[in-house]
């Protein structure tokens, strides 16, 4: 399998900087994902972590440096140089967003059914039958009961806005997603239920992923790769289980010292 | 032609949260591996040996020299390659038998020996079915199969962990302490399928502090305090 060697980056980011005036977003970040590979961004509040998501999934026009994308027909584009529109399409039909908060990726007052649909529309889908039929396929693939369908996120749990955040999201069969703390806020046992849900969807689909998260454990269970931030620099970074078995700079080796052994 | 070659390979862990103290761990570690051939590292606890297995597996980062692994027709130097470089020969090349099980929660014990597999694109059903024969080899009872290994026993949980370290055929395999918790039934069984990974060519570094175990499987010694006391 040397096509895995001469794969080309789907992602690479170059000297990726963010001031918010004279206030240090992030600085300097680089590195390149493939296909396939989930890489967790871990650190503490305010170390710059969702700042480079935002980066990253254009969402926020970086102050130096550039973002390159391998489209689906094999050119690379520059995130800032294609346009308005492009990027746009981009985000709603590639890529996913998985925001802590399902209320900033749902619309609270359309049906599940709708939420999921309507990300198909985008893509070209008109057929209701066909669009129905696909929402509620990905309802069951996220364990939402097909009674559901109709109800909105409203009336639905945290624990369930979450995984129908994540169907929408993943209905498409985006190649990229983008995940921000998308286990915050709730009980452990939904969190648990959620992330083996996440690694098998991640898995399966092949699907590369960036992953931010203060959560060690969800790093260890999710991503093949790790970024430690602090203070907007990127300190470290390598395979997970790597970095934190073996920590080098002395902000990691207190984070992972920071983990209660199970 | 050597499967895996370890030249000069140094480790110092640097202690910063207790005030930068340096653990010179190993210094000017080399040896090599032919295929069909079992290398025994020895020496007393806290020497450095599973150190070793986690630097050539890629899990410790290592400080100098060069750990070099066959894949294909390809040598793979693990102490500079790229992440998915690692992965790919994580995947295809090299097995690694930890010393304690570190399974994902949740998944059944079946499924957790299967995964290597999966992940090596082997169908889900025949990746199952290898799964169970090699269960049924180290005679985990059929009734634990769908229960997640947490709740199991010691004996158990290595004889899973084995299992699953096993099943995917890697031409090179790193074994910490394969037999410490398990009777002398199993025992047998473990050194059974280590003789036959050997015959297949499979290159293997094991520890091993049962000396009939060590016996059984290892064509030489390395004692690793000599590269321990050397820093």
């Amino acid at each position: 399998m040397s096509t895995i060697e001469a794969e080309q980056p789907l992602l690479v980011a170059e000297g990726l900087t963010k001031w918010y005036g004279r206030q240090l977003g992030c600085r300097d970040a680089s590195f390149e994902l493939y296909e396939g590979e989930v890489m967790a961004v871990v650190g503490e509040s305010g170390s710059g972590k969702t700042t480079l998501l935002q980066l990253l999934s254009a969402q926020v026009e970086p102050s130096a440096g550039r973002i390159l994308y391998r489209l689906r027909d094999g050119a690379t584009a520059d995130l800032w140089t294609m346009s308005e529109p492009m990027r746009r399409f981009l985000f709603r039909t590639d890529w996913g967003y998985v925001h802590q908060d399902p209320q900033l990726g749902l619309r609270m007052g359309v049906s599940a059914g709708g939420n999921v649909g309507e990300r198909l529309m985008a893509v070209g889908s008109r057929n209701y039958g066909n669009i129905r039929s696909a929402a509620a396929d990905w309802l069951s693939r996220v364990e939402i009961p097909p009674d559901r369908i109709d109800d909105t996120p409203r009336t639905y749990s945290g624990g369930m806005r979450q995984r129908l955040q994540i169907a929408r999201n993943l209905v498409t069969a985006p190649r990229l997603i983008f995940m921000d703390e998308p286990t915050g806020g709730l009980d452990v046992s939904v969190q648990a239920r959620l992330l083996d849900l996440l690694r098998r969807i991640v898995s399966e689909m092949r699907i590369a992923a960036i992953v931010v998260t203060h959560d060690l454990a969800v790093a260890r269970l999710l991503s093949n790769r790790i970024m430690v931030m602090k203070a907007g620099r990127v300190i470290e970074s390598g395979l997970t289980d790597q970095v934190l078995d073996d920590p080098h700079e002395p902000y990691t080796q207190l984070l992972v010292s920071s983990i209660l052994p199970a | 032609m050597v499967a895996l070659q370890l030249s000069s390979v140094t480790k110092t862990f640097i202690m910063h949260l207790q005030g930068g103290v340096c653990l010179p761990v190993l210094h000017g570690v080399s040896f090599s591996v032919e295929p069909g051939q079992c290398v025994a590292l020895t020496g007393p606890s806290g020497a450095g040996k599973s150190s070793i297995l986690k630097l050539i597996y890629g899990n410790y980062r290592c400080d100098q020299g060069q750990i070099l692994v066959r894949q294909g027709d390809d040598v793979v130097d693990m102490a500079s390659a790229l992440p998915r470089r690692i992965l790919s020969v994580r995947q295809r090349s090299l097995g690694y038998v930890t010393q304690f099980l570190r399974a994902v929660p949740r998944v059944s014990a079946l499924d957790t020996v299967a995964e290597p597999l999966v992940m090596k694109a082997v169908p889900r059903e025949a990746a199952t079915e290898r799964a169970a024969a090699m269960l049924r080899r180290f005679n985990v009872p059929e009734r634990l199969w769908s229960l997640p290994p947490a709740t199991f026993s010691g004996g158990e949980q290595q004889r899973i962990n084995l299992a699953r370290g096993l099943l995917p055929e890697h031409p090179i395999l790193l074994l910490d302490e394969p037999t410490a918790s398990l009777d002398a039934n199993n025992r047998a069984a473990v050194i059974d399928i280590i003789r036959e990974r050997k015959q297949q060519g499979a290159a293997i570094v094991a520890i091993v502090h049962d000396d009939d175990v060590r016996a059984a499987i290892a064509d030489i010694n390395v004692d690793v305090t000599y590269f321990a006391s050397a820093a």
